[in-house]
């Protein structure tokens, strides 16, 4: 009887749900997609996945550790997670060399500087990105065709992404028809045979990381499906007016980095809105920039500015968008 | 049909492993610590001195103040000292030591078990009763009983909703008390209904309680206007506002009271109590406790007298494990924790439960991640997040913008949180602030 | 070339002298009449902005002396009798002499003096902790050892001592702000007359409880015996709700109290060690 007891207020239960959890949650969910560009990118996608990660992880412990000298917290798995991401993000080919700068830009620059996991307002894994993408844009963009374990990794054969085609295409004054001659079909599209990103082609196997992440209510419905809803309807539009100018939207919820960004890029906790509203706002604004983007902006591809730009808007969101109070409007009589 | 409250609300594990073990009355312990302040309000003012012969159910310490409550020995004995003792809120507060002799028990209380239905007593007479008694909710706030059956002027009453809910994991003796005295209870509603003149009365259980909703659902055949609504499994649904959202759809506006929608809400227990008041003149001296735990031998759900210490209840159920890391008194969620085990059972205990050691200890704080679990979990629409933070910040007059007040501490967004955060911590801190600047700003 | 480079110099030229106009209209239509001495006061002061002196920040407390007539009651704890004597210079005014004071934690519940008697698992606030609870201790009004008034200092005067489990007061840095005060839940800081060399001797306890209760909680708490209030010449303690108090203002440090009370709940510190009577306990000698 004489063992000293824990005091705290309630509540005395907590659930099993951890940061750590739902951080390896969603690296579950990205093994599919993984395991699809691994299959069409070979050796390198190995390479580049395994660079980004240990790095990441890597920039986050030196960092804490004698930078900041507090306990480094890389087991929470964030970092993890933005490693795959960031891999996801580039190209099978790129050098070792540029991946570890990506990684110092998206964990040092975008993630510590602002206090570390929670405060970082843009997405680490973007942001690293795009700094690669305006600073290397020959590399970021020499995306390698898809030929399976042969492709192989600084010398991988490479060509434009179909969305290139398209932009590059329209811009020639060529028909959308005759385009899509030159790029593999939406079925081939759907599994991922295409160049592009390594971890945004297979849209089969996103969609199966999506509904994982869902199903375990790691992330809600609303922001993918706003995006994916958003994009489908504008270049639906835009493609009901002038099929031979726009592509149709099937081809676009197909292509470049959309599915990545709306199930697995946008629905970063940190760095997007806290309640259901204020999601398919950000949802539905992520999806304009995108096709705003897409179809008159100088780069073929924009998930990811688009993406950037909806962060930025978060903490009004979060502010102004507020749930449903209980009892707010509801008067007896 | 199941019903439940729309917005919010988690699933913790239920872990009710005494929902099987039939209420056992416990012996009357050599000794009781009567506090004399067991409800909301005004403590109430002893009435005996030391060495006074007192019988069980004589009044010891009356009603001080519009919101008070009688206390009334639970047992015969001579008292021993008035003094302050710690309590089960940890603070030292003036209670009644009695050392026990015998058992005897005022006259006029009818202490045989057998079911008295009619209802003889007009609606002055029974709420004149409840307050002589010393009811209180026996749900775990203790608001007195007396107050919340007289309807202010210029409100009505049309529906009174008996909370059989018991959504706190781990508790079970709600749960007996409607197996085992279901016409008692069902009567006791009866008259809550009369003292309210009210035609209505909603039983709401919940789904994990399916024999108590068949049981009472048989017996609510005998009762006029009676009715059992089965509800689905979720927590908070024993909230007062969520409890009246499932069972009628009506949403008690924020600030606001169930009666502002019509409704009066009592507990299980208490409709058993008032049973007991109104049909055997018996005061509230006696409760059901749940004593539980993951690692207790022999758990199970004692009739108990107030003031018996919680370590005879922990005895009746096989002694303190040793590796008990902490030990509640009430529910999981909404629990006190103690910092000592020889504190008296009040008329608020429902439950005592003993925490493994390896589940007593909170996780390591991680900083918020914003996956706004807290949002989604808020059976209220707050943002727990931000409440908390601005509490945390001192940042008081935006929480109270930010409603921090409509918080009923159930304690969804700190279950919820994976970051770990003790988001109700600050939040009941920044409540009490709040309420505490509201009282001032009317002073003035 | 050259013309290109005219134009600009020419259109930024206008354009500058046309908002400089603006400006000056602006600055003369809005202008703000202030009693230029306030600026004055306000640079004289600290600047820490601490709230010591019972007003929001230093601004506000400049405003406030300049509209003042007397000094009475107004006082910079940080900035002191110097301080003071700079705003009085510049208001032409008689300085008030103000005494020097300092925090002191009216506490000596360290693991070792009062027992452990729960873990204390809940956020790490006192606030919090006090709301809760009695304490970890048996003692119901004692340091509960989170820290609030550590957070609470602006001058870097106070840290935790992880082995007594208290707040530590660095003299030399407390300016006397209050902050702390403020910040504590249980008010066991209190702010005392500052002695030369810092000495001092307190009632290290806040403890109401009768004696044996208060002795069971903790080994050196105050049992409100009265011992100390006889033996004062100075009529410097008092007793109330079974605690003694001593007033810094009357004390005059001739340390009788000190060797009368039977638990040690009366500290001295930063005096030489007697000759007469062994040493205080080591910890009380470091404070």
């Amino acid at each position: 009887m004489n063992n000293i007891l824990n005091v705290s207020p309630s509540p005395h239960q907590q659930s099993i749900e951890t940061t750590r959890r739902l951080m390896f949650g969603v690296v579950i969910a990205l093994a599919p997609a993984l395991a699809a560009s691994v299959y069409f990118f070979g050796l390198g996608a190995i390479i580049v996945t395994l660079t980004s990660v240990l790095s990441c992880v890597a920039v986050e412990y030196l960092i804490q550790k004698f930078i900041l000298k507090k306990e480094p917290s890389i087991s929470d798995g964030s970092a993890v997670v933005t490693g795959l991401l960031l891999a996801f993000n580039v190209p099978s080919n790129l050098p070792v060399y540029i991946i570890v700068i990506g990684a110092v830009i998206s964990i040092g620059v975008a993630k510590m500087t602002f206090g570390g996991l929670g405060s970082n307002p843009f997405n680490p894994a973007l942001v690293g990105r795009v700094f690669l993408l305006v600073s290397f844009p020959v590399k970021m963009t020499s995306w390698p065709v898809p030929t399976g374990f042969k492709t192989g990794y600084l010398d991988a054969v490479t060509g434009a992404t179909p969305l290139g085609i398209m932009s590059e295409g329209i811009k020639n004054g060529e028909t959308v028809s005759a385009l899509m001659e030159k790029i593999p079909s939406h079925m081939q599209l759907f599994y991922g045979y295409m160049g592009g990103s390594m971890g945004e082609i297979a849209a089969a196997a996103l969609i199966i990381g999506g509904i994982y992440l869902i199903w375990k209510k790691i992330i809600t419905w609303h922001i993918p499906v706003s995006i994916l809803v958003t994009v489908a309807l504008f270049t639906g539009i835009l493609w009901l007016a002038d099929p031979t100018k726009f592509a149709d939207p099937l081809f676009h919820l197909l292509t470049g980095g959309i599915m990545l960004g709306a199930i697995f890029m946008a629905t970063d906790y940190v760095t997007s809105p806290m309640t259901h509203k204020g999601m398919i706002i950000y949802g539905v604004g992520i999806g304009v920039i995108t096709v705003l983007i897409r179809t008159w902006g100088a780069y073929p591809e924009g998930v990811s500015f688009a993406i950037l730009i909806m962060n930025a808007f978060v903490p009004l969101l979060n502010m102004y968008i507020k749930p449903k109070r209980f009892g707010k409007e509801v008067k007896h009589g | 049909m199941f019903k439940t409250f729309p917005k919010g609300g988690i699933h913790p594990p239920e872990n009710k492993l005494t929902a099987d073990k039939p209420i056992v009355v416990l012996p009357v312990p050599p000794q009781v610590t009567v506090p004399v302040s067991q409800h909301i309000g005004a403590p109430a003012v002893p009435v005996v001195e030391k060495g006074t012969e007192v019988k069980a159910g004589q009044i010891i310490a009356e009603a001080k103040g519009f919101v008070s409550a009688n206390i009334h020995s639970p047992v015969s004995g001579k008292v021993n000292k008035i003094d302050t003792f710690v309590d089960t809120t940890g603070y030292k507060q003036t209670a009644v030591l009695i050392d026990v002799q015998g058992d005897e028990w005022v006259e006029t209380v009818d202490r045989s078990t057998t079911l008295v239905k009619e209802i003889t007593m007009t609606r002055e007479q029974i709420i004149e009763r409840c307050k002589e008694c010393g009811l209180v909710g026996l749900g775990g706030a203790t608001f007195p009983t007396h107050i919340k059956m007289t309807v202010p002027s210029g409100k009505k009453c049309d529906l009174v909703i008996i909370n059989g809910v018991e959504c706190e994991p781990y508790l079970t003796s709600d749960h007996r008390l409607m197996l085992e005295r279901g016409a008692e209870v069902l009567t006791g509603a009866a008259i809550i209904m009369k003292a309210l003149g009210v035609e209505r009365v909603i039983v709401g259980i919940e789904a994990n309680k399916p024999d108590a909703i068949k049981h009472l659902t048989d017996l609510a055949a005998g009762f006029q206007g009676i009715t059992i609504q089965p509800l689905k499994v979720k927590y908070p649904q024993g909230g007062e506002k969520q409890l009246i959202k499932a069972c009628t759809g009506r949403e008690v506006p924020s600030g606001g009271l169930p009666l502002d929608v019509g409704v009066v809400v009592q507990n299980v227990g208490t409709a058993y109590a008032v049973y007991e008041a109104v049909q055997k003149n018996k005061p509230l001296v006696e409760r059901v406790v749940t004593v539980t735990g993951k690692k207790v031998k022999e758990p199970g759900n004692f009739q108990v007298r107030i003031g018996t210490p919680v370590t005879s209840l922990i005895e009746a159920a096989g002694g303190m494990p040793d590796d008990t890391g902490k030990v509640v008194n009430g529910g999981p969620m909404m629990g006190k924790a103690l910092a000592m085990t020889d504190v008296p059972v009040t008329k608020g205990t429902s439950g005592i439960i003993l925490f493994p050691s390896e589940e007593s200890r909170r996780a390591v704080v991680q900083p918020c991640i914003r996956c706004g679990k807290c949002s989604s979990a808020c059976a209220m629409g707050l943002e727990p997040w931000l409440i908390s933070v601005l509490s945390e910040k001192a940042m008081f007059e935006k929480a109270e913008e930010e409603k921090i007040t409509d918080c009923m501490e159930c304690g969804a967004c700190a279950y919820t949180c994976p970051a770990k955060r003790p988001l109700l911590d600050y939040i009941r801190l920044g409540k009490s602030t709040v309420i505490r600047m509201a009282r001032e700003r009317i002073t003035k | 070339m050259s013309s290109t480079v005219l134009f600009t110099i020419a259109m930024l030229g206008i354009l500058g002298f046309l908002a400089a106009v603006i400006l000056y209209f602006v600055a003369q239509k809005f202008r703000v009449v202030e009693d230029p001495r306030i600026d004055l006061v306000n640079e004289a002061l600290p600047g820490a902005n601490c709230g010591g002196c019972g007003y929001t920040g230093c601004r506000a407390f400049a405003e406030t002396l300049v509209k003042s007539t007397s000094f009475d009651g107004l006082n910079c704890p940080v900035g002191g009798a110097d301080t003071m004597g700079k705003v009085a210079l510049i208001l032409d005014r008689q300085p008030v002499a103000v005494e020097p004071r300092v925090a002191v934690l009216r506490c000596n519940g360290t693991p070792a003096n009062a027992a452990r008697t729960s873990y204390y698992d809940g956020a790490v606030s006192c606030r919090v902790a006090h709301s809760l609870y009695g304490g970890t201790t048996g003692c119901h009004y004692g340091c509960l050892g989170c820290g609030d008034c550590v957070d609470a200092c602006k001058f870097d005067a106070m840290y935790m001592d992880p082995v007594t489990e208290l707040p530590v007061i660095i003299d030399d840095k407390c300016v006397a702000c209050g902050a702390c005060v403020k910040a504590c839940p249980r008010n066991i800081i209190e702010l005392r007359k500052r002695n030369k060399k810092d000495r001092k001797i307190y009632v290290s306890c806040v403890n109401k409880d009768k004696g044996g209760p208060a002795r069971k909680a903790c080994k050196v708490a105050c049992i409100g015996c009265g011992k100390c209030v006889k033996v004062c010449p100075y009529e410097a303690i008092t007793m109330e709700n079974n605690l003694a108090f001593i007033d810094s203002y009357k004390c005059k440090l001739c340390r009788k109290c000190v060797a009368e009370c039977p638990t040690g709940a009366i500290l001295e510190i930063g005096f030489p060690v007697r000759e007469e009577r062994p040493a205080q306990p080591a910890e009380a000698a470091t404070n």
